[in-house]
């Protein structure tokens, strides 16, 4: 067992939130076309109440802590709230398009010990990238921030979510990372916006589309294995959990909501009027969460799928039922292996071509690539 | 200043060693024992119980030999010498990792 599936296992058994995902703002210098958030948003904490939210989640036990947005950068206080997150001994990773990265800022967060900054890029030309992100120059500026956080070492991913307008592009961008130095993932996860329009789904790429990255073994490793038909299920999947959303895993708004995944925006209580170990503890949303297993999800729980399906119990939520299925996982199950799904059959599906398939996530990395160095010593009992 | 010994029946450190942690590491207790992630290149460790105690004592201004009479032999029901010997060992091996620093003088810890 790897030391991170180690903790994992240890994080879920004693009910620790590992992982937090904090968006310190909704605000944003981009108007991507795909962005599932509404950025006037509810309004966004004051840095005291950040620092009290980060307080908090130190004394729940987070380790692993987001911070997002919107564009974090453009808050003031930024540099003030990653460097208390640091002085309570946070792993820290930064989502930003970089646009507001320049000398200082790169040497900054250099010097606070980021561990990792994601940033997304669209395309490896200005034309596709500046369209979808609606600013124009921001392709140059992003490269220029993401040059400058490599040449004061830091480590950068290079995340390309991937859509009908940009969908021939993925291969410049993946050179262009590799050029930086940088990693690159590509994501075709396009979510509803999370005030439930679902108008974004258009920008999704072709299910055709989806099989060619599903068989590109320079995305996906192993294709056969990738692709392989599901195992039959055990009582392992049966018993088993959906996704660490609100078992080792939670979201924060920029006002403070706390909701299971930044894509189940169910929300369980607000860190501005309760504790975040309260809430996590006793909110009856995270309960409900928590009680759903394998044998508790409507269809899916006589799916063939069930045990390598990545049903997202956020979408399922957003589709109007947190134990039901999300339709886009099942479109990909279907694309991955050609072998029907069980909500498929139940909606009359009849045969591939009649089916509109549309598809959501690709199955995401490790949460980082750790390696195993167990450092002891041995007591004499 | 720090005088490293590397031969085998030789302490690892230097007679008086003051011990502090690296800020250049994320660290959470989980169950007992230290989690910590190096931000230089994303290795994750994990401290066992002893290895935690000495890790939250290490403050720069304590002994190592301090922290090991007063933390470890109480708690683990060694005598002094087996366990500073063990605890050489460790922080040495901690601190060749860049996660713990190592001082002649009491010293705050290290960025």
């Amino acid at each position: 067992m790897s030391l991170i599936t180690d903790l994992n296992r240890k994080a879920l058994d004693r009910g620790v939130p590992l992982s937090v995902h904090l968006d310190v703002t909704y605000r944003c210098n981009e108007r991507c076309e795909h962005c599932y958030l509404e950025h006037d948003g509810d309004g966004e904490m004051s840095t005291a109440e950040i620092k009290s939210a980060l307080d908090q989640l130190a004394a729940a036990g987070v380790f692993f802590l987001t911070l997002s947005g919107g564009e974090p950068l453009i808050r003031p206080d930024i540099f003030e709230i990653i460097e208390y997150a640091r002085s309570l001994c946070f792993n820290v990773k930064l989502k930003t398009n970089a646009i507001l990265i320049r000398e200082r800022e790169a040497r900054r967060l250099r010097e606070l010990n980021v561990e990792q900054v994601q940033i997304s890029v669209y395309s490896h030309r200005a034309q596709v990238h500046d369209g979808i992100s609606k600013v124009p120059g921001s392709l140059d500026r992003t490269i220029r921030g993401i040059r400058l956080l490599k040449a004061h070492g830091l480590k950068v991913t290079i995340a390309n979510v991937l859509m009908k307008g940009n969908l021939d592009d993925a291969e410049g961008v993946r050179q262009l990372a590799k050029e930086i130095g940088a990693h690159y993932t590509l994501d075709p996860t396009i979510t509803p916006m999370m005030n439930g329009d679902s108008s974004l789904l258009a920008l999704r790429i072709t299910s055709d589309s989806l099989r060619t990255v599903f068989t590109d073994s320079t995305l996906v490793g192993n294709v056969e294995e990738f692709c392989a038909p599901p195992n039959a299920i055990d009582e392992d999947t049966l018993e088993g959990y959906p996704c660490s959303a609100g078992h080792t895993a939670a979201y924060v708004s920029p006002w403070g909501d706390v909701y299971p995944c930044v894509q189940f925006p169910l929300t369980c209580g607000n860190v501005r009027e309760q504790n975040f170990a309260d809430i996590w503890k006793n909110s009856p949303q995270f309960h409900e969460v928590r009680s759903i297993r394998g044998k508790h999800l409507t269809t899916c729980n006589s799916c063939s799928h069930l045990g390598s399906c990545t049903r997202c119990p956020g979408l399922a939520w957003m589709e109007g039922n947190m134990r039901g299925p999300s339709t886009a996982d099942c479109e990909k199950s279907f694309i991955r292996t050609n072998i029907p799904t069980a909500n498929m059959l139940k909606r009359g599906y009849t045969d591939a071509q009649a089916f509109s398939v549309s598809h959501d996530t690709l199955p995401q990395p490790q949460l980082r690539g750790a390696s195993r160095s167990l450092i002891q010593i041995q007591p004499a009992r | 200043m720090t005088t490293t010994i590397t031969t085998p029946n030789a302490p690892l450190v230097a007679a008086t060693t003051y011990v502090s942690r690296s800020h250049a590491v994320a660290a959470r207790e989980l169950a007992g024992e230290m989690m910590i992630m190096s931000a230089t290149d994303s290795t994750l460790f994990s401290l066992n119980e002893a290895a935690t105690l000495i890790w939250n004592a290490a403050d720069g201004k304590t002994s190592l030999r301090d922290i090991v009479e007063n933390k470890i032999c109480p708690e683990f029901d060694i005598d002094l010498e087996t366990a500073y010997r063990d605890a050489e060992s460790l922080v040495s091996n901690l601190a060749s990792l860049g996660i713990l620093h190592l001082a002649s003088e009491p010293t705050l810890a290290k960025s």
